[in-house]
């Protein structure tokens, strides 16, 4: 446990007092603590390009009444800059008044174990791994001409303090292992990657010289790119493969139902509660508190412990993902959804492990019920509008399906489509759930906090991708 | 008050001296101090206050042609210490690579001319409520305006940049900045859009009832898109989105991307990448410029490039551990750009819309679908169709795709550059790119 109290003048019975007198007036509110400790480690080019550690400590201290937030964060833990948050806070809420809610639910579960992934490996030894992610690669395949790995961990200790000293802590764990490969052959280039991570330390994860799965992994997809011919361009059938495509589903319709979206009337689903938004069969949760993943967490970032939250069930919209002042103006309760990147953000509700649940088809099924469309694999990254519901997601590796066939490979390609009706478009889903490597990163308002995702095999009936065939 | 160079330079000397007497042949150190303001307002009430104060610090330690690097928020002495300390340790089994150094002696600035960067005004924030106020007002006056959200931020910097060679130097700087975001609802759709102004002295901000009007306008001007078929076709895009191709093309001529051969531009300076017309300009010294340096992140003195000139490609981005890589002397872009521009275009932008009979009006992308090693390029997009000079009707759900080789070597400017931004376009059209659509 983190003590952020004995480097500095200010107590914990001073704090428990700021704390208490600010909030006295307000709807909700807490002092937030915070010390992170990262690395990153970087190869590069045949060489360690960068080692760089970084350590950050800080407050953010909230003060909630109706429907007004302040804030006002410092890295300076003491007690006049304490103070001077307090005045700061009071003076734009000096107009509002609210009731406490000192009602917070308890957990006693921990989903991850109390470590510095950091200081778990030596230095040497993460340099050794990505020296071996270089030599193993560049020695494998004559075309590789440039190799890219990093290491990079975190731990992450926070404190909540709410009027009354209650008081709410939590240790997090980070790491993420990354490969990214270049290929060029012909006068072509292309690349690959692939990665891997959660809360638990590094070597859990390269048990067994997993490191070289992540490197073959990332070798084949830039061999299949090599291959790649234009890709088509317009509305048709999706086959979209299980795991980590499940972006779609986080941008198609996550975003959307987050609370603050839907309580200002500006998301695409805000009158939808309880109408049907996607196909029979279609279950998505998003869930919080399956042990070690990148987008699970023991507490939100307001304390609350974290929830499976079903959205969709067989079809029909159930819930929104709800952090306290949401949940609050709706009338309904925080779904342990309120996240934040660190101290100097706001709280907002976010996604934690979006997931589609499995059906009964096979893939097998679904390309075979294809004449003409594309298998798509593999993808970087998505966006979304969440007033129109338009979506976008980027492939990375992709196919055409010809008469119920994969056939060659296809560039790169942007695929868009409407939030609310792309689910109603899917017509199988697949008994082949897969949760994604551990590798996302979700930005919202300028934040980015670590997601998960995970779906089955789906066939989507109507899509438009973004090639350059006509 | 944002802390005085003073003593941003005590704290970066005590870094320099611990480092050298543990044993560091060079180091280099920036300590930088930011006090930030924001008020936000939705449906013309306050909705949220933010204030933020941070002080921030980063040390790159070199033993020779080892080098590493530590960054904090913590400027306590005792904490810098023990970071210094784990820097150099970590430092010493840090391999070594043979093009690490500070940047050549002669290379770093002196400071010349008065930027004027910095205004010292306090907007208080019964201030920004009060422009808040009447920019919400005017905002949510039409109709079908059923949610405005806005914010004003007032935001003042001071950094030092110091290294072991004796450099030792930093600017004040300030930024206001005002957004309003819009959400319009008919019976067909919802739709948002937004405007922003940003500039380093309040006197130049932008009228707050002009900024919410416009924003009003863009979005309910989207109410009722329609999806179009899958064509070639030729785009206009809008400034916003134009400066978005400057940007692609700075990430592909920095020095790191050419040295790891990860462009499609590698291997083309001399050669024709742009049509014969185009020139593009790297400028750091507007004054008040909102990308304007007196040096770069290693304190190199940055001049004015020519990055295209008539559309020849002239200069890469270069920093010094690339450039040494690459046989060539850092022109100061560590860090990237300053202010970034492409000249003017001959034609007026109502000419550039008759330019051919139809096109479509690229106000919005979506994505990240620029790939910089391959130059292929494929994001969503909405906008309006455009018939015979006249906006016909708004366009979404489609996505826009090309090569940047082919699209850069197919762009028309029109003569309506504006300095607002950091990087800044004149309205563009590209010819025979891809829309999927329908």
């Amino acid at each position: 446990m983190n003590n952020f109290f004995n480097k500095s003048d200010l107590s914990r019975q001073d704090a428990d007092k700021i704390v208490s007198e600010t909030l006295n007036n307000c709807d909700d509110g807490e002092l937030y603590l915070e010390e992170s400790k990262s690395e990153s480690i970087l190869l590069d080019d045949n060489k360690i390009k960068s080692s760089n550690y970084s350590s950050d400590l800080g407050f953010g201290f909230r003060a909630i009444s109706d429907e007004v937030v302040a804030y006002s964060y410092s890295n300076e833990i003491s007690k006049d800059s304490l103070k001077s948050s307090s005045e700061n806070l009071k003076s734009t809420l000096k107009s509002i008044k609210g009731t406490y809610n000192h009602e917070i639910p308890k957990t006693n579960k921990q989903l991850y174990e109390d470590i510095n992934p950091i200081e778990q490996k030596t230095l040497n030894s993460k340099l050794d791994v990505l020296n071996k992610v270089n030599d193993f690669l560049r020695k494998k395949d004559g075309s590789v001409k440039q190799v890219t790995a990093s290491f990079s961990g975190e731990q992450k200790s926070i404190e909540i303090i709410r009027s009354g000293g209650e008081s709410i802590t939590d240790v997090r764990p980070l790491i993420r292992f990354n490969v990214s490969v270049m290929l060029e052959k012909n006068g072509r280039k292309e690349t690959g990657v692939y990665g891997i991570g959660g809360r638990q330390s590094y070597d859990d994860y390269l048990k067994n010289d997993n490191w070289k799965n992540v490197c073959e992994e990332a070798l084949r997809i830039a061999s299949v790119n090599l291959e790649s011919k234009p890709a088509p361009a317009g509305e048709m059938k999706v086959v979209l493969g299980p795991g980590w495509p499940a972006i779609l589903i986080h941008e198609a319709i996550g975003h959307g139902l987050e609370g603050d979206f839907n309580r200002k009337k500006t998301s695409a689903f805000h009158n939808l509660m309880g109408q049907k938004v996607a196909s029979e069969g279609v279950t998505i949760v998003d869930d919080g508190t399956i042990d070690n993943r990148r987008g699970s967490l023991t507490i939100d970032d307001e304390g609350t412990p974290t929830e499976r939250t079903v959205l969709i069930e067989n079809g029909i919209l159930k819930g929104f993902m709800q952090d306290r002042h949401n949940a609050r103006l709706m009338n309904t309760k925080s779904t342990g959804s309120g996240r934040r990147e660190n101290y100097r953000h706001i709280v907002l509700p976010r996604m934690r492990n979006t997931m589609m649940l499995s059906g009964n088809q096979t893939q097998d099924e679904m390309i075979k019920s294809v004449d003409k469309g594309i298998f798509a694999v593999s993808f970087g990254g998505g966006q979304v509008d969440i007033t129109s519901g338009k979506f976008v997601f980027n492939c990375t590796e992709a196919y055409e399906i010809n008469n119920g066939k994969i056939g060659s490979p296809i560039k790169g390609a942007t695929l868009i489509g409407d939030g609310p009706s792309i689910l109603k478009e899917v017509s199988m889903v697949g008994n082949d759930m897969l949760m994604d490597p551990g590798i996302g990163t979700c930005g919202k308002a300028g934040q980015g906090v670590p997601v998960g995702v995970a779906q089955p095999s789906i066939l989507i009936e109507k899509m438009t991708v973004g090639g350059t065939k006509l | 008050m944002v802390k005085d160079q003073e003593f941003l330079k005590l704290k970066a000397s005590y870094c320099l001296d611990l480092a050298k007497k543990m044993g560091a042949t060079d180091a280099s150190v920036t300590v930088g101090h930011t006090i930030s303001e924001t008020v936000n307002f939705r449906n013309k009430n306050l909705e949220a206050s933010d204030r933020s104060d941070g002080l921030a610090l980063s040390i790159e330690i070199y033993i020779d042609k080892k080098r590493s690097s530590i960054t904090s928020s913590n400027l306590i002495d005792k904490n810098i210490k023990i970071l210094v300390e784990k820097c150099y340790e970590t430092t010493k089994i840090t391999p070594e690579d043979e093009f690490n150094s500070l940047p050549d002696k002669n290379l770093l600035a002196q400071k010349l001319k008065n930027l004027d960067l910095y205004d010292q005004t306090r907007f208080e924030n019964e201030k920004k409520i009060e422009y808040l106020n009447e920019l919400e007002e005017v905002a949510s006056e039409p109709e079908k305006i059923i949610n405005t959200e806005s914010s004003f931020t007032e935001n003042k910097t001071n950094f030092i940049l110091a290294n072991s060679d004796g450099f030792c130097d930093g600017w004040k700087k300030s930024s206001f900045t005002a957004s309003s975001v819009t959400v319009a609802k008919d019976e067909n759709s919802m739709e948002r859009d937004y405007e922003y102004t940003s500039c380093r002295h309040l006197a130049d901000i932008k009228n707050a009832s002009e900024l919410g009007k416009k924003a009003a306008e863009q979005t309910i001007k989207k109410l009722s898109p329609k999806k179009i078929g899958s064509e070639k076709i030729n785009l206009i895009f809008d400034k916003k989105i134009a400066k978005g191709m400057l940007s692609v093309f700075a990430g592909a001529i920095s020095a790191s991307a050419i040295s790891r051969g990860t462009s499609f531009l590698k291997d083309k300076i001399n050669q024709q990448v742009f049509s014969k017309v185009i020139n593009v300009i790297d400028k750091p010294d507007i004054v008040k410029g909102i990308g304007s340096k007196y040096f770069d992140s290693e304190g190199v003195n940055s001049k004015t490039l020519n990055l295209v000139e008539d559309g020849l490609l002239k200069n890469y981005l270069i920093d010094t551990y690339n450039g040494k890589k690459l046989n060539l002397q850092s022109n100061g872009r560590s860090g990237g750009t300053t202010n970034l521009y492409f000249k003017n275009g001959n034609i007026s932008f109502e000419e550039l819309l008759k330019n051919s009979s139809k096109s479509l009006y690229i106000t919005e992308t979506i994505g990240h679908g620029s790939n910089l090693v391959t130059g292929d390029y494929s994001v969503g997009a909405a906008g309006y169709l455009i018939e015979n000079g006249e906006f016909k009707y708004p366009v979404n759900e489609i996505t826009i795709a090309g090569n940047f080789k082919d699209m850069f070597k197919n762009i028309i400017l029109a003569n309506d550059l504006e300095f607002e931004y950091s990087v800044n376009s004149p309205t563009m059209m590209i010819e025979g790119m891809t829309v999927a659509g329908k």
